[in-house]
């Protein structure tokens, strides 16, 4: 290993220059061995090289097909590879400026997802003749990565929980305020809805909204305040009780007051609620994303079920290019393709599999035994739209507040 | 029994005592530390070993070590020149000045993030001025960097003030009356004096710099493999379902601590073998 250049240490320069030049060294005595390239985040290929690239990057051939990306030094590969990256690559992780860098902001249960998404996206995404981008991820509540966005986070591209969460960085004046209509069905690629999940043989008998106000019945939910599914499962919630109350609004407010003081924790995400009710063993029922549901079915095989209640509510996740960050990058392009890749059929085919409904009606009928079909209300129908809908139930003295406040 | 009257209490009062300490030590340090490593290997040594070996977490154990190398050298000598002021000169607002060291370990690590948001964040103070420049702060290692700084201030100068106050001023004087500079009194007199605390100082403020979570995540934008430190890949890998995963990065942090804290006691060794040797 050749000594880091004393810039390097000072974070001057980019790190891959330097692994590229040791990397260009050992390469000159090791030509017919293969190769190991790092093309996306995690992605990495192998085979014989075949091109060099001015900025460090090599073209392999992989046997399927040819891959460009940054050379992975064989030395990393060895066992003392985090202390030599931490001496060498000092300065490195951080400000790695590449051509091609995406930086998608996205909610907590896309995690998966969105791993398998940034794949298929980056072997497309070459295939069409573009050097390998490098796609990262950032994940947290759906509100407070909307608020890290308006504060200063790079995302060149966001996908969140709710349009609410986009119009605000709309309104910081980082993408238009058009944004929905750029993409088609609202810019939503698939939806998902709002489920039940309840411990194996459902012992409390929770069949429906009207069970979860019970004595005694312990509900787990995130909070609507920092939280895009938490909003989405307090508006199902509403949607049901307004209609079993023939629409009495003090009716539906008491119901609501009801159901949460049966909240013994109140996690500030999606999957933080997931991991008290799955790991921590709190709570009779989790009010969840249908797409979390599942997941905790695979992950936790034989300890929940999954309940669908008489009525829930279509939730459409929606997705936009940051313009603004992208415009400095030079990544509109890219940004662009990413999303649009999201309604291919590939990726529609991804989003049933990690149990999202996707958008095309036959990929959809493909997953139909898992995602039952159920009487759906919308935002933009029952509630006026999330302006509307966020001012009345979810800003400082809507109807949470007066439901929590007054508990 | 021939020391009975060292104490006075009886003898099943004494077992009664020691017994409830070693309780209390077990539930609430050995067993938490001892669930760590049992959750980490759980699923084997190979899984161990691919959870720290994988990108992400080489990504987050540079980033915490090169955040913790920047930090603590920082510190160091700010440490020091604080303490070098503050015990060896009278002067107004000297105590003033004390209690703003302290003011670190004072204020809660999510304010110290929070603030740096609110200072530097696009829509803060210096957002526009930042921005228009080009200069990124938070969400990248810079804010990483300060927030660390910030939560670790303290621990050198805390360390040295009450060492450098009991040692008094005596030599450096005789020092001064000898003849010698400023840099020569510090090299040769004061900083022998003060090696093993100054080392010990330096410990903890590593340890704190490793490990801090709340400030840190605050200004970090989470970023896999880029702006995660270790104590935030552990919380990502946690809510990822990935627990042997996460329990392999926090057995590497809970050893990083107990490292530190055998080099402690190592030093602590030591000084006292010096201090007798006087």
């Amino acid at each position: 290993m050749t000594v880091a250049h004393p810039a390097t240490i000072l974070g001057l320069v980019p790190f891959s220059s330097s692994f590229a030049t040791a990397a260009r060294g050992a390469n000159h005595q090791e030509k017919d061995m293969l190769t190991t390239i790092r093309v996306a985040g995690d992605v990495t290929a192998q085979g014989v090289k075949v091109a060099e690239y001015q900025d460090g990057r090599v073209t392999v051939e992989t046997g399927r097909d040819r891959v460009t990306g940054w050379p992975v030094p064989r030395v990393l590969r060895g066992a003392l590879a985090g202390l030599l990256l931490a001496v060498a690559g000092i300065g490195a992780a951080p400000q790695a400026v590449q051509a091609e860098t995406l930086l998608n902001v996205s909610y907590d249960p896309t995690r998966e997802l969105y791993r398998e998404f940034n794949e298929a996206f980056s072997a497309y995404w070459v295939a069409q003749g573009n050097p390998a981008p490098t796609i990262e991820v950032s994940h947290g509540g759906s509100g407070s990565q909307s608020r890290a966005v308006v504060d200063g986070l790079k995302a060149q591209v966001v996908t969140l929980a709710l349009g609410g969460d986009i119009d605000r960085i709309a309104a910081a004046g980082l993408l238009p305020a058009d944004w929905q209509s750029k993409l088609p069905n609202n810019a939503s690629p698939y939806t998902s809805t709002i489920v039940f999940l309840v411990r194996e043989g459902n012992p409390k008998g929770l069949k429906d909204w009207g069970d979860l106000v019970a004595d005694g019945v312990e509900v787990i939910t995130p909070n609507p305040k920092t939280s895009g599914g938490a909003r989405w499962n307090y508006l199902a919630a509403w949607a049901w009780a307004e209609k079993h109350y023939g629409g009495d609004q003090t009716q539906v407010l008491d119901y609501i007051k009801a159901l949460f003081t049966n909240v013994p924790v109140l996690d500030t995400g999606a999957r933080g609620s997931t991991t008290t009710f799955a790991q921590r063993k709190i709570g009779d029922v989790l009010i969840s994303w249908e797409n979390e549901a599942y997941l905790i079915e695979k992950e936790f095989p034989g300890e929940t079920e999954i309940v669908y209640p008489s009525l829930s509510i279509l939730a459409e996740p929606p997705v936009a290019v940051v313009e603004k960050n992208t415009e400095k990058n030079g990544t509109t392009a890219a940004a662009r393709a990413y999303l649009e890749f999201l309604y291919t059929d590939e990726a529609q085919e991804l989003a049933g599999k990690h149990f999202y409904r996707p958008r095309n009606a036959a990929i959809l009928a493909k997953y139909s035994a898992k995602l039952t079909p159920i009487p759906l209300v919308t935002v933009d129908k029952d509630f006026g739209g999330w302006a509307k809908a966020q001012k009345t139930h979810f800003d400082d003295g809507g109807t949470f507040d007066q439901a929590y406040g007054t508990k | 029994m021939a020391n009975r009257s060292v104490t006075t209490e009886s003898a099943p009062v004494r077992w009664l005592l020691i017994g409830l300490a070693i309780v209390i030590l077990t539930l609430f340090l050995l067993l938490p530390l001892a669930a760590v490593f049992i959750e980490a290997f759980r699923r084997g040594s190979e899984v161990f070993i691919k959870a720290l070996t994988e990108d992400a977490a080489l990504s987050a154990i540079k980033l915490t070590l090169l955040a913790a190398g920047i930090s603590v050298p920082l510190n160091t000598v700010f440490g020091l020149a604080a303490a070098w002021l503050i015990t060896k000169f009278r002067f107004k607002g000297r105590s003033f000045l004390l209690s703003l060291i302290d003011l670190p370990f004072a204020v809660s690590p999510v304010i110290a993030g929070l603030v740096f948001v609110l200072l530097f964040g696009a829509r803060g103070w210096f957002g526009p001025w930042l921005k228009a420049n080009d200069i990124q702060i938070i969400f990248a290692l810079p804010g990483i960097i300060l927030a660390t700084v910030f939560v670790t201030f303290p621990f050198v100068a805390r360390e040295l003030i009450p060492l450098m106050e009991s040692q008094g001023s005596d030599q450096e004087e005789a020092a001064v009356t000898l003849g010698a500079r400023g840099w020569q009194v510090f090299r040769h007199v004061t900083l022998p004096n003060i090696k093993w605390g100054l080392l010990y100082g330096i410990l903890l403020c590593n340890a704190r710099a490793m490990g801090e979570f709340g400030a840190v995540s605050v200004v970090s934008g989470h970023i896999r493999g880029k702006t995660n430190t270790l104590p935030l890949h552990v919380e990502v890998l946690y809510n990822e379902y990935q627990f042997s995963a996460a329990f392999a990065c926090a057995a590497l942090l809970a050893l990083l601590a107990l490292l530190t804290l055998g080099l402690k006691s190592l030093v602590e060794h030591l000084s006292g073998h010096s201090a007798k040797g006087h």
